[in-house]
């Protein structure tokens, strides 16, 4: 699967659609710059669509914990949209499910940004 | 990849890798091909691979710290029971018990150190030892899967669940 991060709006969400492995150098590192410009912009309810990341290595995981921080210090919101089998197991076991908004429907996720 | 050596059974592989990202990835493919050769279903080949992956992160990042002119040796040995893998780097070395417990109230932002719960969570067995450079060997492995029962696919945390109490103790 090709490493690839673009962004689309979900009224005032931004939904940012991730595919590819989000592990240590390029996935972590283009997570980190997308949800840096998208901060940049402003842009702090952000709805991460990870339908087509099939793999999160500690690295990855250590990204996304930065990335959910980042924005809440902003005031904002970083939530999680079809997580994979795997990726599911994986936030499971670091206990981050219990972190993380998770979400398995696109407008529900979206109407739930305050 | 500066030095592999394979015997001829091919149940023990021993690769040197330099301290760079692309080893990371190497390291992961190799013991891969071992492990589906080896028998192991797709769930576990997972679990492996992953384990792989945050063993060579954790001597390329924490053991290495990135320099260049260090190494980081890669064995991997493939016996009737089990699959052991040792990831040697070249650093000052690690105690366990000084590892904080990423499940810990006040670890879960952490935006590190996932790496050592991760390979425990996934191995049936791991630990860190003195390595012959002076730095950590990290020896963790995986039981084969018996013939005419492959190991489980669709089981999240094989072996790990009842690993992750223990980190950090």
């Amino acid at each position: 699967m090709i490493l690839r991060a673009t962004y689309r709006d979900a009224g005032p969400v931004t939904v940012l659609d991730m595919s590819g492995r989000i592990t240590l150098g390029d996935g972590s590192a283009l997570l980190r710059k997308t949800l840096h410009e998208l901060l940049e912009q402003k842009r702090i309810r952000i709805l991460l669509n990870l339908a087509d990341v099939d793999y999160i290595d500690s690295s990855g995981i250590g990204e996304l914990v930065s990335g959910y921080t980042s924005v809440k210090n902003r005031g904002g919101e970083l939530k999680l949209l079809h997580l994979t089998k795997k990726v599911h197991d994986l936030l499971q076991i670091t206990k981050l499910y219990t972190v993380f908004d998770v979400y398995s429907d696109e407008q529900i996720a979206v109407r739930s940004f305050r | 990849m500066t030095g592999q050596r394979v015997t001829p059974e091919s149940k023990h592989l021993e690769v040197t890798l330099e301290t760079e990202v692309e080893s990371v990835n190497l390291a992961e493919e190799m013991c891969l091909r071992v492990a589906e050769a080896a028998g192991f279903g797709e769930d576990e080949c997972y679990r492996i691979g992953m384990s792989v992956r945050e063993g060579v992160i954790n001597a390329f990042h924490y053991g290495n710290q990135e320099r260049p002119g260090k190494k980081i040796y890669l064995v991997v040995d493939l016996t009737q029971d089990k699959m052991t893998i040792h990831v040697v780097d070249e650093g000052k070395g690690f105690n366990l018990r000084d590892v904080p417990d990423p499940l810990a109230e006040e670890n879960l932002l952490s935006t590190s150190g996932r790496g050592i719960f991760l390979m425990r969570a996934f191995m049936d067995e791991f630990d860190v030892v003195p390595g012959r450079t002076g730095g950590a060997e990290i020896i963790m492995s995986k039981k084969l899967p018996r013939p005419g029962n492959p190991s489980p696919n669709g089981q999240s945390g094989s072996g790990g669940q009842s690993a992750a109490p223990h980190q950090g103790t």
